[in-house]
């Protein structure tokens, strides 16, 4: 038997009202990763908050190294050898590798440069951690901040790593890569926990998982001995089926043409490269790319939110370009945007569902008053109809309902008005599995009904699934196309790294 | 101890914090009070009798009231859109003195047009002294905070100007005022208190309408909360920035009128009394919520009032009256805090338990 490197006994944790954490075990011995499973808000990243010192737990006991601790701060939790590597990465964007990874650790007032950067490359040659200490942070890529992140940690003696969702930025390629370097870890001594929802990731590379339900432990299994089957019915308590339903085509009409759609940034950089598709009625459109590649700016331009400064986008012939979602809708154009950020752009967060679905209604009513009784029938239809779990559509802010429930008030909303265009930004983002499939059941009725719906997503198994065809960006560019039918995982992540479609094939 | 964020409180539990905190201030107040000497309780009874013990009292009260009221609803409707009218003062100043320019010059106006002049030159003037900086803010985003708050003190030595040398009364001996005001350019009264009340009460209702039964109303709202649901709805953010200040603005340069017509009978450099300030305080106490504002206001002038009632009865020095408004306001604001966080004990734990 391997020798037991952390043991967190009976840990519970209450955030107000909410109990994070319900007596929650876990085991982790030198040498395995440990996958640590749950949809969102099962606690998974509460529990490893509390190893890593960032939270005290209420209740429990932590055992690191057979010797019980109280960890009171990240300080205590890396001296103990146990470091997190946060889904966002908290680097200063202007210094080196080597300087990241040194400040606040080393204790000399100078850095001894060059003997600090062979102590550095030593420490990655033999985690087989590829990075150049001198380069600075904003010139890296997402992966290699990254490998920054884990070699800051252990550089600090750290073998006990935390990995918070660390595949959600990468390519299917660099997650390759990434699990190459966790196996080199675990081989020399270190345990790795990864904190995930991806299933498929799971089976590939964990010894041990746990699985999470709202704060409790529901078990371990070790992956020898479990299928993906038995892991969902484990994480949403119930057996589901995750197939997702790809109704036929429509009519497939050309409803929307983007001609050499280009934007720019804040910066004066390019956010969107001469950009050329099309999309059809009846016919979902997905969008794959690593997160920050122009998804937001293409939404936005769509929607007339996002200033462009070349190109067109043509409406069955008329031209959107330069108008105001106003004066769109003003043009009798009925498009609807599922933006991103749901409460930041898409509702207004402190008001309740009757005046979010006014935000679209009051401009439609005559003179200077409002009503809200056609609302507040509409608010009463969508609730009823996409069973939206919520004490009233009139005295409760939208901020107070579940994601998955403000995510049904702000698809419902647009839903509602019975669109020719849907464009969807990571719709199913922090839902559960259930609210999820909801989702995507309600998009492929929308395609029924013959609208085209712009899908953008993370998800490439979702994104295969789900759409009728795939369109990949990189870089605010568009490498390519594909059917989603016959589209292959590697070659459109070798596209969302830059590479075009021809190059692929 | 360590702080920790709390969940959403009941409204009952929000008052019943908020009353925690008076009874608090008032407790401290006490122990400060028998320092001095004097015995508390009859202290803050008589400060209630000061504040509305006889109709002369009141009077006083609802006159410190009216001002504090309107001002608090001009600001109040910039703060919904989360722009931060620091400048109150300096448009109750101009919108005074617009109203001065008339009251001064068309005296044979008769009454009922002379003041609805007055009336409409106020609110022009202390509108147009807010939509300068919001139009530099929606132009150049530039801070408003900072550009409305320097206003303040250009339109403080401008009436300055006015009262020590342009407009100055020959007929004053040398003292530097300007002339009192015709009877024509003076507020009727009713119920011998003159007429801002009513305008008080009337505007609470039109503005609690104008922002929750109005298109305009309901797009500050959404501004207020985010400006990029706003771009999503389609409104023309910029537009509504420029109503709405001009509005924030003409309520308070009407109050700059009231002052001068229906307390001082002229312009000049105490016209405000700091109001433009205080007004920010009850604006958010009140939770920006017109009616609360009433009450809010009212509670303030009575405070003002009785504090300065129990320095004339007892002897006690104005500064201990001012300790004691201060303390209440003090604990009032503080209380805000609790609302939001608590603060956790936890056991300390050392290594190895």
């Amino acid at each position: 038997m391997s020798e037991i490197l952390v043991a967190m006994k009976e840990i519970s944790k209450s955030f107000g009202k909410v109990r994070a954490l319900d007596n929650v075990n876990l085991t982790l011995k030198r040498g395995e990763v440990h996958s640590l499973l749950g949809e969102n808000g099962a606690g998974k990243s509460s529990l490893m908050n509390i190893l890593a010192g960032i939270y005290t737990p209420d209740q429990g006991e932590i055992q690191i190294k057979e010797k019980k601790v109280a960890l009171n701060s990240p300080k205590d939790a890396i001296d103990l050898g146990v470091g997190m590597i946060h889904q966002h990465f908290k680097l200063v964007d202007v210094l080196t590798a080597k300087e990241n990874i040194v400040a606040g650790f080393e204790k000399d007032v100078f850095l001894k440069g060059a003997e600090l950067s062979k102590k550095i490359k030593d420490t990655s040659i033999k985690y087989g951690l590829e990075i150049d200490p001198d380069k600075k942070i904003y010139e890296m890529s997402v992966a290699e901040k990254q490998r920054v992140e884990i070699l800051k940690v252990l550089y600090r003696g750290a073998d006990i790593l935390i990995l918070d969702e660390p595949t959600a930025v990468l390519t299917p390629q660099e997650t390759e890569k990434l699990f190459k370097i966790i196996r080199n870890m675990t081989k020399l001594g270190c345990a790795v926990v990864i904190i995930t929802h991806k299933l498929n990731e799971v089976m590939e590379i964990s010894d041990v998982i746990t699985v999470l339900r709202k704060g409790k432990d529901i078990g371990s299994v070790k992956k020898s001995d479990t299928d993906t089957m038995e892991l969902t019915k484990m994480m949403v308590g119930k057996a589901v089926d995750l197939s997702i339903e790809r109704p036929p085509k429509g009519t497939q009409k050309e409803i929307l043409k983007v001609v050499n759609l280009t934007a720019l940034k804040s910066d004066k950089t390019e956010a969107l490269k001469r950009l050329n598709f099309s999309m059809f009625s009846g016919e979902i459109l997905g969008v794959a790319g690593i997160a920050g590649s122009g998804q937001r700016e293409l939404c936005e331009a769509l929607a007339g939110l996002y200033p462009i400064t070349e190109g067109d986008i043509i409406y069955e012939g008329e031209s959107l370009l330069g108008k105001n979602p106003r004066e769109i809708i003003r043009m009798g154009i009925s498009m609807s945007f599922v933006p991103e950020d749901r409460l930041g752009m898409g509702l207004v967060a402190s008001m309740n569902i009757v005046d979010n679905i006014l935000l679209k209604e009051y401009q439609k009513q005559e003179g200077f008053l409002i009503t809200r009784k056609p609302s507040k029938e509409k608010a009463e239809k969508i609730v009823e109809k996409l069973n939206i779990s919520t004490p009233s559509t009139d005295a409760h802010p939208v901020k107070m309902l579940s994601g998955g429930n403000i995510q049904k008030v702000l698809l419902g909303r647009e839903i509602e008005s019975n669109p020719h265009v849907i464009i969807t930004a990571y719709p199913t983002r922090g839902l559960d599995i259930g609210s999820s499939y909801l989702i995507y059941d309600l998009l492929n009725q929308q395609k029924k009904q013959d609208t085209a719906v712009l899908y953008v997503g993370e998800d490439l198994d979702v994104l295969m699934e789900l759409c009728d065809r795939i369109l990949v960006m990189c870089n605010g560019e568009i490498t390519g196309i594909v059917e989603a039918k016959d589209a292959d995982r590697e070659k459109i992540g070798l596209m969302m790294s830059g590479a075009h479609k021809e190059e692929v094939i | 101890m360590r702080i920790a964020k709390r969940s959403e409180l009941s409204g009952n539990q929000i008052a019943l914090v908020r009353l925690a905190a008076v009874f608090g201030a008032l407790v401290f107040g006490g122990l400060f009070l028998i320092v001095l000497g004097e015995n508390p309780i009859t202290i803050y009874i008589s400060m209630v009798k000061g504040g509305l013990g006889s109709f002369f009292r009141f009077r006083e009260t609802v006159n410190i009231a009216i001002p504090l009221l309107i001002t608090s609803l001009g600001v109040m409707i910039a703060f919904k859109m989360r722009f931060w009218n620091i400048g109150a003062e300096g448009q109750i100043f101009m919108g005074a003195f617009a109203a001065t320019y008339l009251a001064l010059n068309f005296s044979d106006l008769p009454k009922p047009l002379l003041l609805m002049m007055m009336g409409t030159a106020s609110m022009v003037m202390g509108g147009i002294w807010l939509v300068v900086p919001a139009w530099f803010k929606a132009r150049f985003g530039t801070n408003e905070t900072l550009f409305t708050l320097m206003l303040n003190y250009i339109a403080l030595r401008w009436v300055t100007y006015l009262q020590y040398s342009l407009w100055k009364d020959p007929n004053a001996m040398g003292f530097p005022k300007i002339a009192s005001f015709g009877q024509n350019a003076l507020l009727p009264k009713v119920f011998d208190i003159h007429i801002g009340w009513i305008i008080a009460l009337v505007l609470i209702y039109a503005i609690y309408v104008y922002l929750n039964h109005t298109k305009t109303g309901y797009e500050i709202m959404v501004i207020g909360e985010s400006e990029d649901t706003a771009r999503y709805a389609g409104i023309d953010i910029k537009r509504v920035i420029l109503k709405t200040m001009f509005l924030s603005g003409a309520v308070c340069g009407l109050v700059g009128m009231i002052q001068a017509s229906g307390i001082s009978g002229t312009l000049s450099v105490d016209l405000t009394g700091g109001v433009g300030f205080t007004a920010i305080i009850t604006a958010w106490l009140s939770g920006l919520n017109p009616v609360m504002v009433g009450v809010v206001s009212f509670l303030f002038a009575m405070l003002r009032q009785g504090g300065s009632f129990i320095q004339t009865a007892y002897q006690i020095p104005a500064s201990a009256a001012e300790i004691l408004q201060a303390l209440i306001l003090f604990f009032v604001l503080a209380s805000e805090f609790f609302l939001r966080y608590k603060v956790v004990l936890f056991k300390k734990k050392g290594r190895g338990i």
